[in-house]
């Protein structure tokens, strides 16, 4: 049967329709079609491959063996690695460190983002100025910032400490120790992670806040509602699907990364800043112990794979509802 | 119930620019229904938005009830406003949507329930109020807003264009409804909007604003009938005003007045001779475009808007005897464009 024929039968008559789906294919080859949509694929294949596919599988297969740095042979020892991370004290101190680190980071980085997304979303003289300014830490390397910090909180050199013997709060050598105390030194990262990670949620925010019409918050001032009632009532509802976008990606950000721990306590002191990348960190690769280290990081997969269902749940039912 | 008023308000977005609002003067009437009509770009939102306190004028003073609000936030006004966009809270259902204006002005919870039940009765919505907004079409959207302005039985009512989202047909039975509903509250309302016909339908009174001043303000027979400036003329009225210039001033005429001469008292009648170009048959009307022939105004364009009751038959490129009652002119000022004192001016 022609072709012609064929659409004829079909579609009924109509002289003008689209190919039938058997002969399209002959179309839309052209040379090389075939492989092209393939080869365009490929690089960001092989890049996730490469860098999160290849190195998460060689971390399930050095958690289930027996594997350091510099050992020849491999052993299957099955859960044994793990067994040994739920005991140890040190990664159960990390695992709730990370937790205290993830949710003071993320209550301060929702409320001053929310904050800031506020105080910008209006025109003003110099917003384009302070809005590059709040990016700022975001794009800034953040060894740069974080040991700007380390010098900011040391022990001796302190600025904050100067300021505050200047203003005879403290005694010369009486001041915080910012890092050197394990609660100082919580907050201290937390404070920095927050600094660092602000700017990103700003803009989340900043972007659902614009999206929200102007009308809206108008009529509820029309209606008498005050600057509260509007921010409860009406934008932080308005605003749940974005808010829930920020802090999933927030706790992902904080809860996977070691950055600030490494740079301004190294863990210390006496792990009260350990968190469980940093503890995969020194266990796996600088304590040399790559089936442990494996061990640790993968507890990280199933707490992330919860939030993320979690959070992806919530956030579709406040689009449905 | 107030009246509202306007004092020399201005409002002047960027410096050096020309103004949104130009020193308008206006008063209202306890319980009218008053009309800001003019074109996109007007004015007449803006105004609405001072009155409302949601734009802060240049200068000037808004009174309502006799007190200067210039300084007080929209809710301190007491004025409810209905949105062209509705501005319904999308995550509140039609009943809170309703009872949102209760809570923000603290009125014992007992009464909530009872005055939004009012409210949605009165507009024939008290079946959609566990719905969400976006479950609802726009006529009921459109109800919601208007709910949501009177259950707190606001001193004032402004709206702002709350028909341009709805389809034609929908559009005609709204603006009936707001009238009954109007009739039925007898709350002073400002209405804004550029149709004109939902002006001359609705309106006690209408503003008629152009380039941020006001051109005429008065009823819609006053206003289509006498306008104050060549603006108003052509503005209001589909087609618009016919306008002639002579020497220093310019004649009007409606294109309705413009008829067959032997339609026309032999007394009063100014004959013309029309020209027809085009034909546009309405259904009850038919509306003859061309031009003036055989007179000084010679090639003039006018149009001629003929009720079903004219029969005769009109062919195109012939020329006709027609004419206008001398009573039926209006007559404004050449460089001023204002309505001046009716002149004899020679037409041959």
């Amino acid at each position: 049967m022609k072709p012609a024929e064929h659409n004829v039968e079909r579609c009924g008559g109509a002289s003008a329709t689209p190919p039938s789906p058997r002969e399209r294919p002959r179309v839309a080859r052209r040379p090389g079609g075939r492989w092209l949509g393939a080869a365009m694929f490929l690089p960001a294949i092989l890049y996730v491959v490469a860098i999160i596919g290849v190195p998460f599988l060689m971390a399930f297969l050095y958690a289930v063996g027996d594997v350091r740095v510099g050992s020849v042979g491999y052993h299957f020892v099955g859960l044994e690695n793990f067994r040994s991370v739920l005991h140890s004290p040190a990664f159960r101190r990390s695992l709730f460190n990370s937790v205290i680190f993830t949710v003071g980071s993320q209550v301060l980085v929702i409320v001053g983002a929310f904050t800031l997304a506020l105080a910008l979303r209006d025109k003003f003289r110099g917003r384009g100025v302070v809005r590059f300014l709040v990016m700022l830490p975001w794009v800034a390397p953040v060894s740069l910032g974080a040991i700007g910090w380390k010098w900011i909180l040391d022990s001796l050199y302190s600025v904050i400490n100067w300021l505050l013997v200047a203003m005879h709060l403290f005694r010369q050598f009486d001041a915080p120790q910012w890092l050197g105390e394990p609660k100082l030194a919580m907050m201290s990262v937390i404070l920095v992670h927050t600094w660092h990670v602000l700017p990103f949620s700003t803009v989340i925010l900043l972007a659902g806040l614009t999206a929200i019409p102007r009308d809206i918050p108008e009529a509820a001032a029309v209606d008498g509602a005050g600057f509260w009632r509007t921010l409860v009532h009406i934008t932080i509802p308005m605003m749940r699907p974005i808010l829930n976008v920020a802090l999933l990606f927030g706790i992902i950000f904080t809860f996977t990364d070691m950055t600030v721990v490494y740079i301004l306590t190294r863990g210390g002191p006496y792990d009260s800043t350990q968190v469980v990348p940093s503890l995969a960190f020194f266990t796996g690769i600088l304590g040399g112990d790559l089936a442990e280290g494996a061990a640790i990081s993968l507890f990280l997969v199933p707490i992330l794979v919860i939030v993320a269902y979690l959070m992806l749940r919530v956030a579709h039912r406040a689009e449905v509802t | 119930m107030a009246v509202v008023e306007t004092r020399g308000l201005t409002k002047v977005f960027k410096e050096g620019q020309l103004g949104a609002v130009n020193n308008v003067d206006l008063v209202t009437r306890e319980g009218e229904f008053l009309v800001f009509l003019g074109p996109s770009g007007s004015g007449k939102t803006t105004l609405l938005r001072m009155i409302a306190g949601l734009e802060q004028p240049t200068a000037g003073e808004i009174l309502i009830g006799g007190n200067v609000v210039n300084h007080l936030s929209p809710r301190e006004r007491r004025i409810a406003m209905v949105f062209q966009s509705y501005a319904l809270y999308p995550h509140l259902s039609v009943y809170n949507n309703i009872a949102f204006p209760l809570k923000a002005q603290k009125i014992k919870k007992e009464l909530h329930r009872e005055k939004v039940e009012w409210a949605s009765s009165l507009l024939g919505i008290g079946g959609l109020l566990d719905r969400k907004p976006r479950e609802l079409s726009g006529g009921e959207r459109q109800r919601v807003a208007l709910a949501r302005a009177i259950v707190r039985e606001p001193t004032v009512f402004l709206l702002d264009e709350p028909l341009s989202n709805l389809d034609a047909k929908l559009r005609a039975s709204a603006r009936e409804d707001l009238e009954q509903f109007h009739k039925r509250i007898g709350t002073t309302t400002i209405y804004v909007t550029h149709d004109q016909v939902e002006a001359m339908a609705m309106g006690d009174r209408i503003v008629v604003l152009h380039q941020g001043f006001v051109r005429q303000i008065g009823t819609p027979k006053e206003v289509y009938d006498d306008p104050a400036d060549t603006f108003v003329a052509t503005f209001l009225g589909s087609p618009p005003m016919n306008l002639l210039e002579s020497d220093d001033v310019v004649v009007g005429f409606r294109p309705e007045h413009f008829l067959p001469a032997d339609r026309l008292r032999e007394g009063s009648r100014i004959p013309l001779r029309f020209r027809v170009t085009y034909l546009e048959f309405l259904g009850a009307e038919r509306i003859l475009y061309g031009s003036l022939a055989g007179s000084r105004f010679e090639e003039k364009e006018v149009l001629s808007r003929l009720p079903a009751a004219v029969s005769e038959a009109f062919q195109v490129a012939s020329v006709y005897d027609f004419g206008v009652a001398s009573e039926s002119l209006r007559f404004f000022d050449r460089q001023s464009e204002k309505r001046t004192q009716p002149k004899a001016i020679a037409w041959q």
